[in-house]
């Protein structure tokens, strides 16, 4: 069928507006290189590992405080969300009564639009005196993950969910043919069923940990550490931006574009991956 | 059997202390709010740093950022949905392009946002720290969801509307105006709503953008502090700053409330006017 001319119109305008959401990411990547050239240019890579200390305004910019911070808190966040996460999921889905269970998505849901500042600042001012209690300073690596656990925990949950939802009804029928028990259905049919879809869930999740900024900002601490215990005070990649973006010039300026570039290339590179297995999903 | 108890006791005590953490957040939040809650508080302006005074310009700044970023974003992206799902085939190259690039963009972090929206929207386009930098900051943000809601919704429209609509005639734009978009509102308003909710919630990307200014704005080229800049600066860099933080957290909260449930109605509104609603 051939267009009328308003038609032709109108699709070369839509054209136009897609074109331009599209272009977005590229002018992101664009800016964030044209930003910290300056920094890349003259300084090795290599210097963000090797130098002594983070001291930009004396050309010392090693980053690797911030970046184990940033690991320690999203994998400890993932470890604790994860079960817990499933858990949940499991819970609405094959263990509580309807009702309940549907009251116990919304409750999640409700979770998951909690804002990160609202988290943080309950993390500061309820959690961290509680830790504190338990060994000072309580801003502290423990008190993040704690906080990044509750943040990243509905997006696990959400995505089992759905992930268990859409495995065949036939698989649940044949089980229970067979007489497996509630936890025997679960453990030897619907997860390994769900497999891929969990994965994915689990790899957004710390997609989100690792780019989380109020909340780390708010309740680790801001030292620019090594952290040797779960209770030291720590400085996060994204904190550190944060924090400084607000002064700084020059090469500073630009080395903070530097771990922005890193953060964003790694977190694409955790949402491929999920895409990639998401994609992968068959039932036979 | 044991294995089936153990597991039956675990998951329900995890589905507990979820809620329970839930409730304590929550209650932690709303207690101390409420207490501190009143008119004034909303209508007057911080004085001493935040400490007392209200939000008047608070709320006002952050409307306004919100207002610029979803009138940015809903025309852009309700254009690209349109396009992706009526005027492309699903597995056409540009099709392909724009969904691509659309889940890499959801993806980003919220602070490389900031970044970019410093860089591009304050210094490169010379807009300075304003509520205009802010907002479009957030368009960007938003968009993904945007686009990727009203693309769901308009799928969803039944196909027999477009054969019907070919067969009367009807040009494309006529039927995606009389059809398919009053058929696709819910899903296009709860994408909305996704969207507003995920820009109100948003600190990290308004910092560097927007600004820390407390001051009523003028124009949206003046600087303007969101609520929950302001409420992470009451938190962390002002000394008893926290009971006002508290009731800003709750005005937060219930912002999003009164969001979410003034859109829910908008939709039904909008379906009963429509043709789909007669059939």
């Amino acid at each position: 069928m051939s267009l009328s001319r308003a038609d032709r119109q109108l699709a070369v305008l839509l054209r136009g507006c897609a074109l331009l959401a599209a272009a977005l990411v590229l002018l992101i990547l664009l800016f964030l290189l044209k930003e910290s050239w300056p920094v890349l240019q003259h300084i090795a890579l290599i210097r963000f590992v090797t130098d002594a200390s983070w001291h930009p305004v004396e050309g010392l910019y090693k980053l690797t405080p911030m970046l184990s911070a940033t690991c320690y808190s999203t994998l400890g966040a993932v470890l604790l969300a994860t079960p817990l996460g499933i858990a949940s999921a499991l819970f609405s889905r094959y263990y509580a009564p309807s009702l309940l269970a549907g009251c116990y998505r919304r409750l999640i849901e409700l979770l998951a639009g909690i804002p990160s500042v609202v988290c943080g600042f309950w993390g500061l001012t309820t959690l961290a005196p509680l830790i504190g209690h338990l060994h000072p300073p309580g801003v502290s690596l423990l008190t993040g993950i704690l906080v990044l656990t509750l943040m990243i925990l509905p997006t696990v949950a959400l995505t089992a969910d759905s992930a268990l939802a859409a495995v065949p009804a036939a698989y649940l029928r044949g089980a229970a043919a067979l007489g497996l028990s509630r936890w025997g259905l679960i453990i030897g049919i619907t997860l390994p069923a769900a497999r891929s879809g969990i994965t994915a869930g689990v790899m957004l999740a710390a997609g989100r940990a690792i780019g989380e900024t109020m909340a780390m900002l708010m309740v680790a601490g801001n030292v620019v550490q090594q952290p040797h215990s779960l209770f030291d005070s720590v400085r996060t990649l994204t904190a550190n931006i944060a924090l400084e973006m607000a002064y700084a010039t020059g090469d500073h300026r630009a080395a903070l574009f530097v771990s922005g570039l890193a953060l964003m290339f790694t977190v694409l590179l955790l949402v491929g991956t999920a895409e990639l297995i998401s994609r992968k999903r068959r039932y036979v | 059997m044991f294995k089936n108890a153990l597991a039956t006791m675990l998951i329900w005590l995890t589905a507990m202390m979820v809620s329970g953490v839930f409730v304590w957040l929550l209650s932690d939040i709303l207690i101390p709010g409420l207490t501190h809650l009143s008119w004034a508080f909303l209508a007057e302006a911080p004085t001493n740093a935040g400490r007392s005074g209200g939000i008047g310009p608070i709320i006002i700044s952050t409307l306004l950022i919100l207002l610029v970023a979803m009138l940015t974003a809903t025309p852009l992206s309700l254009a690209t949905a349109v396009l992706l799902s009526e005027f492309t085939q699903h597995d056409s190259v540009v099709g392909r392009l724009v969904r691509g690039s659309l889940d890499v963009l959801a993806g980003v972090p919220s602070i490389v946002f900031g970044l970019f929206g410093n860089a591009f929207f304050c210094i490169y386009l010379g807009l300075g720290f304003s509520i205009l930098s802010g907002g479009l900051t957030l368009a960007c943000m938003v968009l993904p969801i945007l686009i990727r809601t009203a693309e769901q919704g308009l799928q969803s429209a039944p196909n027999d509307y477009r054969l019907a609509a070919a067969a009367l005639g009807m040009s494309r734009s006529a039927t995606l105006v009389h059809l398919l978009l009053p058929s696709a509102a819910p899903a296009l308003i709860a994408g909305l709503m996704l969207g507003i909710g995920r820009a109100v919630a948003e600190t990290a990307a308004l910092a560097f953008t927007s600004g820390y200014v407390d001051r009523m704005p003028d124009s949206l080229f003046d600087s303007g502090r969101a609520l929950s800049v302001h409420i992470y600066d009451l938190s962390m860099n002002v000394a008893g700053g926290d009971t006002n933080a508290y009731s800003s957290a709750l005005v937060l909260i219930l912002l999003l409330l009164i969001i979410n449930s003034v859109a829910m109605s908008l939709a039904k509104q909008w379906l009963h006017g429509s043709v789909v609603a007669y059939e």
